[in-house]
């Protein structure tokens, strides 16, 4: 039942298509291009009705041609377009690496400031469905290493419309990594359009022991986690940095300065993954002075996605392991 | 049938007609691809097995006509729709069901699952979860023959989709300039996911392709079992003669979704049921002049080589967790 603002709960997966939804039609500039977007839905089913409420000019079915989805947001952003590409699973951006990081990303730069790239690149990543090594990849790190991208993780059906409608009115090229996990979970949001301002974190949840700065999936898995240490009394602050690049730390580096102790947590890799930026900007900062153990950081192995369902867990962290690594570091064990 | 043993009978075969025996053999690896994947989308549906997988019911004559006409020190690069060409390279049903189900016992052990099925020891150097993803690599195993001076070629395999990726435009062409001992086997079951062959291309054959390469490009019935063992075989003698690469296209339908999250949207149930009523099976097996009863004891054969193959997964031991960091580097 929607409530009087209109907000009632829905899923990620109707979320990201609410925004899309929403932006078409109130700016006939928008359009959407990819793999099996059309008819089929979306290999995840993010557009399922779009191509018979919009048509086959505004959600474009293409052959499975990577670099040129790339490329035709690049040429259509440039000249007064606003391109919506879907990359089918994050793992194939790397066939269209060379559009994105050499041309979407720079070419403003190198023209003096004279040209925009107003495109939105979205694509799941993530483990956990079996679909094993090639379809399982958190490559987000990638992108934050490259200046000109903007890099967008949302963690619920909230954010996940916010932020979607905000990239799509940015006038940079966005990569907006969807989570497979998260596109059954469901949360308040509300029917009119929205905003969420890129760069701006979220306070997930307050608490005075730890601050777990997590992203995308693992936001939800600190969730559970805090409910399990509130059960001993620990009370974790959970920051959610929401936009990757660029990220305005400041709340996280009070939150750091109030509770004393820190935890990153991410999917991905641990070697070079955003949890090292993370930890870099706490301890290069005034919160430095305040901490009262070693920042550490809970990631993936540094192993491809295994395919058996066990390795498969064991890979990533599960909200057992941030309890655990919580805990050690309330209890000062490190 | 696996592959003959050697490039001589190969050769050999080629010149006379393939045999009634060996045309028995290569309708019942087709049963057994039949009833693997079968097996496969009950297992599935079961539990038992997670991920998404791709089925090729209605392929099997590809498949099997074209390893058919290779030998045992050629290579393979498979696609994400691999069982078939998988088990028609001789690989055995049990380890593949092993891996399959993700156990320690499988070809890859238990690590890469339905869409990476490799027996590296048997030259078959893996499916491929990447479209278009073996056909660079093929120009680097072509390469590798011609430096070791063999008389090997690669067979990559692929679909009417990765025929639109730069990946297969750069191979071809490279493959073509240095002549290298490629067969490039385009599986076109007429869709890739969703996209039909009409609208994803303005040709109407895609080896067509091959002329804007320079290579030899042919179109067969991939659902004629003879003719795709015949195009081969001769893509395979042009390679070894050093002529080149050829380029190779299989008309054929799969039966089944796309994968296990396809509802199949896009095409109507009377375009899959003309393709039924052109099934390769029963196609060879009214060739071969078999009663109902010879084929039904056929599929009961590749049945029970099916169940074995389950049992033998269901008793192997999963991978050990401890385990979980092995494997990255050599
Ligand atoms: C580079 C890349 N893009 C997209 C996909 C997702 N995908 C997997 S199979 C497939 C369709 C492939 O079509 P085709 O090449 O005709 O092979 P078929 O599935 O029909 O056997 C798609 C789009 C992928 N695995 N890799
Ligand atoms: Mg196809």
């Amino acid at each position: 039942m929607p409530s009087a603002n209109g907000t009632r709960e829905i899923t990620y997966v109707e979320a990201v298509r609410e925004a899309l939804t929403q932006s078409m039609q109130a700016d006939e500039r928008v359009f959407l291009i990819g793999e099996d977007i059309g008819v089929y839905g979306g290999a995840f089913g993010v557009s399922a009705g779009m191509h018979a409420q919009f048509g086959g000019e505004r959600v474009i079915d293409t052959p499975i041609s990577e670099a040129a989805i790339v490329g035709a947001c690049v040429g259509a952003a440039l000249t007064g377009m606003r391109p919506v590409g879907e990359i089918q699973f994050m793992d194939f951006i790397t066939l269209g690496m060379e559009q994105l990081v050499l041309q979407a990303a720079k070419v403003r730069f190198m023209f003096g400031g004279k040209a925009t790239v107003p495109m939105v690149l979205r694509t799941p990543g993530g483990s956990g469905t079996g679909a094993a090594a090639q379809h399982s990849e958190s490559l987000e790190t990638w992108f934050t290493h490259v200046p000109g991208l903007k890099v967008v993780m949302p963690s619920s059906p909230y954010d996940a419309k916010g932020l979607l409608m905000a990239a799509i009115q940015d006038e940079n090229p966005v990569i907006f990594v969807e989570h497979k996990l998260l596109y059954k979970v469901s949360g308040p949001v509300p029917e009119e359009p929205y905003t969420i301002p890129l760069g701006e974190p979220n306070i997930v949840r307050e608490g005075k022991h730890l601050t777990v700065v997590a992203t995308s999936i693992m936001v939800q898995r600190a969730k559970q986690a805090a409910e399990e240490l509130a059960k001993e009394g620990v009370e974790i602050e959970i920051v959610d940095p929401r936009t990757l690049n660029p990220f305005d730390d400041a709340l996280m580096i009070q939150s750091v300065v109030k509770t004393g102790k820190a935890l990153v947590v991410h999917e991905a890799v641990k070697t070079s993954g955003y949890g090292a930026e993370l930890v870099s900007r706490i301890v290069e900062s005034e919160a430095f002075d305040y901490l009262e153990a070693p920042v550490r950081r809970l990631a993936g192995l540094d192993i491809p996605i295994p395919y058996n369902r066990n390795l498969e867990y064991h890979a990533v962290p599960q909200v057992e392991n941030i309890v655990a690594e919580a805990r050690k570091l309330v209890r000062g064990d490190y | 049938m696996a592959k003959s043993k050697n490039a001589q009978t190969s050769q050999a075969a080629a010149k006379r007609k393939l045999s009634e025996k060996q045309l028995h053999d290569m309708l019942y690896t087709m049963m057994l691809i039949r009833r693997f994947e079968e097996k496969a989308l009950d297992l599935y549906s079961l539990g038992k097995v997670h991920g998404t997988m791709h089925l090729s019911i209605g392929q099997e004559a590809t498949a099997v006509g074209a390893s058919g006409a290779l030998t045992q020190q050629d290579y393979l690069l498979n696609t994400h729709r691999g069982h078939g060409h998988c088990l028609a390279w001789g690989s055995q049903a049990d380890l593949m069901m092993a891996e399959f189900m993700g156990k320690e016992t499988g070809y890859c052990r238990g690590r890469g699952g339905s869409m990476h099925i490799a027996n590296v020891d048997a030259n078959n150097l893996g499916a491929n979860g990447i479209v278009a993803g073996g056909l660079p690599i093929s120009v680097g195993v072509g390469l590798s023959i011609r430096a070791r001076n063999t008389e090997q070629v690669v067979m990559v395999v692929f679909g009417d989709g990765a025929s639109n990726e730069g990946a297969f435009h750069e191979s071809i062409n490279m493959a073509s300039i240095w002549n290298l001992p490629v067969i490039f086997l385009c599986e076109n079951n007429q869709y890739a996911m969703s996209m039909p062959v009409e609208k994803s291309m303005n040709i109407d054959r895609i080896s067509d392709r091959a002329a804007a390469y320079g290579i030899e490009g042919v179109t067969v019935d991939g659902n004629d079992v003879e003719a795709v063992y015949e195009a081969v075989h001769n893509a395979r003698q042009r390679a070894v003669a050093g002529k080149g690469p050829t380029l190779i296209e299989c008309n054929t339908y799969r039966y089944m979704g796309h994968s296990k999250s396809d509802r199949q949207a896009y095409r109507t149930r009377d375009e899959v049921k003309t393709w039924m009523d052109k099934d390769p099976i029963e196609r060879l097996a009214g060739n071969l002049g078999m009663s109902k009863d010879d084929k039904d004891s056929l599929f009961k054969k590749a049945e029970a080589e099916i169940e074995k193959a389950v049992e033998f997964a269901e008793a192997s031991p999963e991978p050990d967790v401890a385990d979980i960091m092995e494997g990255v580097y050599a």
